[in-house]
């Protein structure tokens, strides 16, 4: 008989759960947060009016999404209609499973790691479902059988495979430096050294702006450009289906922030604090929490760059996009990969020619 | 060619040089311009919640006034009606019965007094014609209504509150736009 560790189950489930409602949550209120920062950054007030503050303005939103009429084109492919903005909800929460939320907490006399699979090829898991995102946007828009659904997931498409190619050139020279693929042991490895940031400045930024044009925020949108594609590849698009697509966008960017800050910023870690020494002071179930507001802090504050960028930059055009990506981004990322394995080579020569 | 004033400004096309070609300091300018706008005071005055003061001369929501005993000053003469160039107002006139003084201040008075606020342009003639100071225009505007006939407003939307019974009503639509808000009129 098959015996299973019932704990595990029962803990994993309890994380995924917490994980996915987690990021449920903090999707919708990034969209209150997204209008918020707008409102403040164009000195307007924002949403002001459900609830204080209008705090309940996510609900509101959710609430008349739900009671708009839900449109299936006839002339549309049924299956792949519905299978799109399921498919663009699925990646975007996957994201979520090896990411390492905090180190681990101490509960009914077990260590429980906060993250859901410390799999040990964690980055390329993450390549690997960011790539299937595009298939959300790429199925959702051909199966509107609408020229502009079409031309915004034909953009999109092509945009993320370009921008793939930088962004895994880039990390690259990150997996050089670390010397691992798995997030947990990379998170490991900046708590008490330097982040990565500082060793990779460029690669950093490289990925930054990847980041952005893999979410399809601006100034990266083209996908979704109102002014040339009406509403893009979710032209068609209505109701809660809209809405999943909507909300994919957040999550993809939560999930992206989280990345980014797990990869370059050190993750859970808290800066300029020695953190095992915390633990033994505070106990580990303290420290964890600790070390999850930290990490939630840094990733609100990526989210803020995100929002910030949106409302300050105008989109690229395409060329532009196609021209930044290929022509500028892919060079420095392979330079940043060079330079980046002859130091290291250097290193292990103790520094001699 | 000459230009034909100074405003004149020409367009720079030299092409960028490598620090502008680099992008990332011009978005990095543009991103603290708009961080900058974070600390800046909005304008917006929270509209339900707080509202505009609107200025002295503001022209809004006719009332039919009252003396200071209460009684409906207006006489039904009519001549706000001929004054009016929108022809919103009209009215129908009726004798002050015997025991109607406390109510009707002059021995006619209007019956039935409509102004249509649809088509009312809010001049002000009415008032200005008006030789009992009984109708006057207050600093309120005509709120917002379902349907075409919520817009006339008829006698009971018009007067002002009895200044007797209910002072505190009178002293709030009275406002300061009436002429003589102690009651007396330019009646001679």
């Amino acid at each position: 008989m098959l015996v299973i560790d019932w704990a595990i189950f029962i803990e994993k489930l309890v994380l995924i759960i917490s994980v996915v409602s987690g990021s449920l949550v903090i999707a919708m209120y990034s969209t209150y947060m997204e209008r918020k920062v707008a409102a403040v950054l164009q000195d307007r007030r924002g949403p002001s009016r459900a609830g204080p503050f209008g705090i309940l303005q996510p609900l509101a939103d959710g609430l008349k999404l739900f009671f708009k009429e839900e449109i299936i084109p006839s002339f549309s492919s049924k299956f792949l209609f519905i299978l799109g903005p399921c498919l663009a909800m699925l990646t975007a929460m996957m994201i979520g499973a090896v990411i390492p939320w905090g180190n681990k907490v101490h509960l009914f006399g077990r260590d429980i790691s906060l993250q859901i699979a410390d799999i040990n090829i964690g980055v390329l898991y993450i390549f690997g479902v960011v790539s299937m995102g595009v298939y959300g946007i790429m199925i959702g828009g051909w199966a509107s059988n609408n020229k502009f659904s079409l031309l915004g997931a034909m953009r999109a498409s092509s945009q993320i495979i370009s921008y793939e190619l930088a962004m895994g050139i880039s990390l690259i020279a990150l997996l050089m430096v670390t010397g691992t693929l798995s997030l947990k042991e990379m998170v490991g490895g900046q708590m008490d050294h330097w982040w990565n940031i500082f060793k990779q400045p460029l690669g950093f930024l490289i990925f930054l702006v990847c980041a952005f044009a893999e979410c399809n925020r601006t100034p990266f949108d083209l996908a979704e450009a109102e002014n040339e594609l009406v509403g893009g590849y979710h032209t068609e698009y209505s109701s809660m289906k809209l809405g999943f697509y909507l909300f994919a966008e957040y999550i993809n960017m939560f999930l992206s922030s989280a990345v980014m800050v797990s990869l370059f910023f050190g993750g859970y870690d808290i800066p300029f604090v020695n953190d095992v020494n915390l633990a033994q002071n505070i106990g580990i179930n303290w420290a964890a929490i600790l070390q999850g507001l930290c990490l939630f802090g840094k990733i609100v504050s990526f989210l803020f760059l995100f929002m910030w960028v949106r409302w300050t930059i105008p989109r690229f055009r395409y060329d532009q996009l196609m021209n930044l990506g290929w022509k500028i981004l892919i060079p420095m990322a392979l330079f940043n990969m060079i330079v980046t394995g002859g130091l290291i080579l250097l290193k292990q020569n103790n520094w001699h020619f | 060619m000459q230009a034909l004033t100074n405003k004149v400004e020409v367009v720079s096309r030299k092409p960028m040089t490598w620090w502008e070609r680099m992008y990332l300091p011009a978005i990095l300018k543009g991103m603290a311009i708009t961080f900058s706008h974070i600390f800046k005071k909005n304008p917006t005055i929270n509209y339900p919640e707080k509202t505009r003061p609107f200025s002295p001369v503001f022209r809004g929501l006719q009332i039919l006034n009252r003396d200071e005993e209460g009684r409906e000053k207006c006489t039904a003469c009519g001549l706000c009606a001929v004054a009016c160039p929108a022809e919103a107002i009209t009215m129908e006139a009726a004798e002050r019965q015997p025991g109607e003084e406390h109510l009707y201040k002059e021995e006619k008075y209007a019956a039935k007094y409509e102004i249509n606020m649809l088509r009312c342009i809010f001049c002000g003639f009415c008032e200005e014609a008006c030789p009992k100071d009984a109708v006057y225009l207050s600093e309120t505007f005509a709120p917002s209504n379902f349907q075409r006939k919520g817009f006339i407003y008829g006698k009971d939307d018009l007067l002002i509150p009895h200044p007797v019974n209910e002072p505190e009503a009178f002293a709030k639509a009275r406002g300061s736009r009436a002429k003589n808000p102690e009651g007396h009129g330019n009646e001679h």
